[in-house]
């Protein structure tokens, strides 16, 4: 990430939120212009996510049945007109499912983002500019978690929490924190030795003063990639302990619960109940891939490949 | 040397080279024509960007997309006299080509050689490669004496290139060069990554493995000094063009191209008493879709009105010695 | 070789630190809690009695600073301590499961690098070709696909409509397992007993979900290989090798994909954990004997001992495959001294 190297120390930070969204429409609309396949990736991105959150604000508009509805058809009926993704076998419509799941999963996976953001970004920040004990003593904790395989953390809290959505986020969002807290630290090391950082010391500028103007707006930009890209694992997460039954309770639509319960009626040839929440949580991961991924080349472009 | 001696070992005739770019065409070389004898020291020397790595890479068809050979041919005609079209060559002839007949070194000495393989085992390589049944042996050994010519200690083949100094790195590669016998070793900026006390071992040992090999030395270079030392003629580039080819004396004694000129200026003369450093005016020309005219033309001092309409041709002038030289201006355009 | 062994002993003292940190947190975390094994041993409807007298027995009774202390001392003797359910010995009881995983989990990583690496090197090699994008595309996509539900898509598809492969187990009903089973990876176990029928048998097994586990995961190889290639291509030693004559393919191979392992085998270690966390995951859907399904059993009745002593080995394996890994970098790079 460069840091704005101004002659006297620099009194403006390269990312202020106007001076972000101004670069984000300067390069969409030079990228429009160029028809690179990265743009195409960052529009693709764009559209499902968005489709997904129509769905997720309107889901009347794309389903009339109620999800938890055990009579709105016959029971483990194939695909048809009327139940255009069929039915289950506690006779509910599994296309109200698939729609109304969405609201969970991205619910879940949002906050849980959120919430490891809140906790993780703050903690590297003080982290990277103690840079003393402290530094090392959170350091040690985060890699000992970041190296282990998440989800097996992820399943033991979420196995000691217990059902609910509350609890699965927190389960989620704990795996998490790690990558932003590594993420902010690196950042802070290094821009804390910038020249501009050290001049406003210099001048008397508190702690404070110094990580919030100017190591905060720098690491923001990549902040915002990470956030994308995690978005999109935590659903893969979220899905995952579902699926282990580690989730939610049976009121509320849940892809991951579904794709387990249809587990167990596939040595029948049940392919309907598997097929369409899962696929659904694919496109939902890939959405946000594609924005993080998109984005990412915009903030910081990387040079072409000659 | 007298010229009928001499014959050609390599043709570079007409060759245009492209690089397309988002904003345009690069025209890294135009339309260059040049002729190598064997036997010779020839300098190809000129500023970043004009053209002359972009030539030393294409004369081994090493050349990378997007860069484009869009005409021209270079001719080879080695020890069995049959001319061949390098450009035309397939795949096999030119791995053939490569390395035995045509050898070329490099700029960068510490990246030169992989960092994961040991320097005997990158001599092996090299001889696998063009004589597939050759035992380990015999190459060992072979590597261990070329290694000796080059004044390494034969110890030093089991060692690997990060224990290597730079100017051993670059005798390496002389030796990889060198170890099967080419007729034309061709060296791209082979001392502007080592120090100036190697770079003094450098033209000492190059006249001496020339001397030995019987070698045909192509030095590309943008240190004039070091190409003075061993050269016997100078081709000067400039905006991807040829702007004067001459016996080396001529270059620096009367140099006729204003560009030649300029570059002489320059140098600061130790012996002079100079007040000031001089510079050429202007900046290096900007090589996308370049206009028609010579490209020196805006920072030529003698500049006339055609300079900037029409390209000048090249022309022959007599040179020192009985030699020919040419030179591509037009203020010697009409003198017999 | 001794400077090897101390470099060894040096870094396995090293995993220690945080395989204590992720043990006090499970500990603590499990007893903070809400929900007691007692009750789901006993039955929720047992006498408050026989509820304390089992907890007394167990020690849980114990301030949870104490209970530490004790778990701390075990561990430093090497005991895992005992299952809370099943009476049994924690440390067999893993040990028993532990073979399945290392074999799917080993089975998955070479279909992963199989598919992985060659795949990124042909995308370097033509970059911004039709195939590279091409590639691309399939190596964000797969990133995608929910480990599980490709295990099931697979099912569907190659054990249900076309009935190629089985849909769950590690062996068929066939084969007798006691007969061969000595480490409990049973493809060393087969080969070694000479049972190529027994052997086919364990391989048709484990065919799905090693290449669930090994496609999925795949995506991340590619994108590394093809970008670390890209950066070894433009190399001056692959250029200064074309220029000495040497064959396209030995460049590439030979020179270019040899360096450009480096940055991939470190980034194995890492992805080691992906691994193993995918195989739990493809346990789960494969009914794979392994330790990812004992954890999860184990969860829902708070067995405290088994799941700490599960995490513990997990840890471990992890830090033993990083291990391995800063091997290979020594092995591979002649600049790396241990």
């Amino acid at each position: 990430m460069n840091g704005n190297k101004d002659a006297a120390g620099g009194t403006r930070a390269k990312y202020s939120p106007a001076s972000g969204i101004a670069r984000l429409i300067g390069a969409f609309s030079a990228g429009a212009r160029r028809y690179r396949i990265e743009w195409w990736i960052l529009v693709a991105g764009i559209a499902i996510v968005l489709f997904i959150a129509i769905m997720t604000a309107f889901p009347g508009f794309f389903t009339h049945y109620d999800p938890n509805d055990q009579n709105a058809g016959p029971q483990l009926t194939a695909p048809t007109l009327a139940h255009p993704f069929g039915t289950d076998n506690l006779q509910r419509d599994v296309a109200a499912r698939v729609v109304y799941g969405a609201q969970t999963i991205l619910g879940v996976a949002f906050a849980a983002a959120l919430l490891s953001a809140i906790v993780g970004i703050p903690l590297g920040l003080i982290s990277g500019f103690a840079g003393n004990w402290l530094d090392k003593l959170l350091s040690l904790v985060m890699d000992s978690v970041y190296s282990f395989p998440g989800l097996i953390l992820a399943i033991s809290f979420a196995a000691m929490l217990g059902p609910g959505v509350v609890n699965i986020t927190l389960a989620v969002s704990v795996v998490y924190i790690p990558t932003y807290f590594r993420l902010v630290r690196g950042q802070t090391l290094q821009i804390k030795q910038e020249l501009y950082v050290e001049a406003a010391g210099a001048i008397g500028a508190r702690r404070s003063t110094i990580l919030a103007k100017y190591v905060f707006p720098n690491v923001i930009a990549t902040v915002v990639v990470v956030f994308s890209l995690n978005i999109a694992d935590a659903i893969m997460t979220e899905a995952a302990l579902s699926y282990i039954g580690l989730g939610l309770p049976a009121g509320v639509p849940d892809w991951g619960m579904d794709l387990s319960m249809g587990k167990k009626f596939l040595p029948s040839g049940v392919w309907w109940m598997i097929t369409y929440p899962g696929l659904m949580i694919m496109i939902l991961a890939l959405g946000f891939t594609m924005l993080g991924e998109g984005l990412s080349e915009i903030l910081n472009p990387r040079l072409q490949e000659y | 040397m007298p010229e009928t001696a001499a014959a050609s070992i390599l043709e570079i005739d007409e060759l245009s080279i492209a690089y397309p770019i988002s904003i345009g065409t690069v025209r890294a070389v135009d339309r260059l024509s040049l002729s190598v004898r064997k036997g010779e020291v020839l300098g190809i020397v000129g500023e970043s960007g004009c053209g002359k790595s972009t030539l030393g890479l294409s004369i081994l068809k090493l050349l990378k997309a997007p860069g484009r050979i869009t005409s021209g041919e270079i001719r080879f005609k080695g020890r069995d006299g049959i001319e061949r079209d390098i450009l035309a060559m397939g795949e096999r002839e030119l791995l053939s080509l490569r390395g035995r007949d045509i050898a070329m070194i490099f700029q960068s000495p510490l990246t030169s050689l992989d960092p994961l393989m040991s320097v005997r085992k990158h001599f092996i390589e090299t001889m696998r490669a063009h004589e597939s049944g050759i035992s380990e042996k015999e190459a060992v050994a072979r590597a261990g004496d070329i290694l000796v010519d080059l004044g390494i200690d034969r110890s030093r083949l089991d060692e690997f290139p990060y224990q290597l100094s730079g100017g051993m790195r670059q005798r390496i590669m002389i030796g990889l060069g060198l170890i099967l016998n080419p007729e034309i070793l061709l060296a791209d900026e082979p001392t502007t990554a080592l120090d100036v006390i190697v770079e003094a071992g450098f033209t000492e040992l190059l006249l001496k493995l020339k001397r030995q090999y019987d070698l045909t030395v192509l030095l590309i270079s943008h240190n004039l000094g070091l190409v003075a030392e061993i050269a016997d003629r100078i081709a000067v580039m400039y905006g991807g063009r040829l702007v004067e080819l001459a016996p080396v004396g001529d270059i620096f004694d009367s140099p006729l191209h204003p560009y030649t000129r300029g570059l002489m200026d320059c140098v600061p003369n130790i012996l002079l008493d100079q007040k000031e450093l001089l510079a050429m005016p202007g900046s290096p020309p900007d090589l996308v879709d370049q206009g028609p005219g010579c490209p020196f033309a805006p920072r030529c001092p003698k500049a006339m009105e055609v300079c900037s309409s029409k390209d000048p041709a090249l022309l022959e002038r007599p040179g020192s010695g009985g030699l020919a030289r040419s030179v591509a201006c037009w203020l010697y355009e009409g003198e017999a | 070789m001794r400077r090897i062994l101390r470099y060894v002993a040096g870094r396995l003292l090293l995993t220690i630190p945080m395989i204590f940190v992720l043990v006090s947190l499970i500990f603590v975390i499990l007893r903070i809690m809400p929900g007691d094994p007692v009750s789901v041993m006993l039955g929720e409807h047992a006498l408050p009695e026989y509820l304390a007298q089992k907890k007394h027995e167990l020690g849980l009774d114990k301030p949870i600073a104490a209970q530490y202390l004790d778990y701390l001392g075990q561990l430093a003797k090497g005991d895992l301590g005992k299952s809370m359910n099943t009476e049994e010995r924690v440390g067999p009881v893993i040990l028993e499961k532990l073979p399945a995983t290392l074999e799917l989990t080993f089975f998955g990583l070479a279909v992963c690098l199989a598919i992985g690496i060659p795949l990124g090197v042909r995308a370097a090699r033509r970059r911004r070709s039709g195939q590279d994008f091409g590639i691309r595309l399939y190596a964000n996509v797969v990133y995608c696909i929910p480990v599980f539900w490709m295990g099931l898509m697979l099912q569907l598809i190659f054990s249900l409509w076309f009935g190629v492969f089985p849909i769950a187990g590690r062996t068929g009903s066939r084969v007798i397992v006691s007969d061969f089973d000595v480490t409990g990876l049973y493809v060393i176990d087969t080969l070694m007993h000479g049972d190529l029928e027994a052997l086919g048998d364990v391989l048709w097994h484990l065919a799905l979900p090693a290449i669930t586990l090994g496609v999925t995961l795949s995506g991340i190889f590619v994108r590394l290989t093809r970008a670390n290639m890209l950066d070894a291509l433009k190399a001056d030693y692959v250029l200064a090798s074309r220029a000495r004559g040497i064959a396209e393919g030995k460049v590439v191979y030979g020179h270019a994909l040899k360096n450009a392992l480096i940055p991939i085998v470190t980034m194995l270690g890492l992805q080691f954990s992906a691994l193993l966390a995918g195989a739990i995951l493809t346990e789960t859907t494969f009914s794979w004997p392994g330790m990812g399904r004992l954890l999860l059993e184990r969860i829902y009745n708070r067995d405290y001992p088994v799941i700490q002593g599960v995490i513990i080995i997990y840890a471990l394996i992890v830090s033993v495959v990083s291990l391995i890994v800063d091997l290979l970098y020594a092995i591979i790079d002649p600049r790396v001294k241990l």
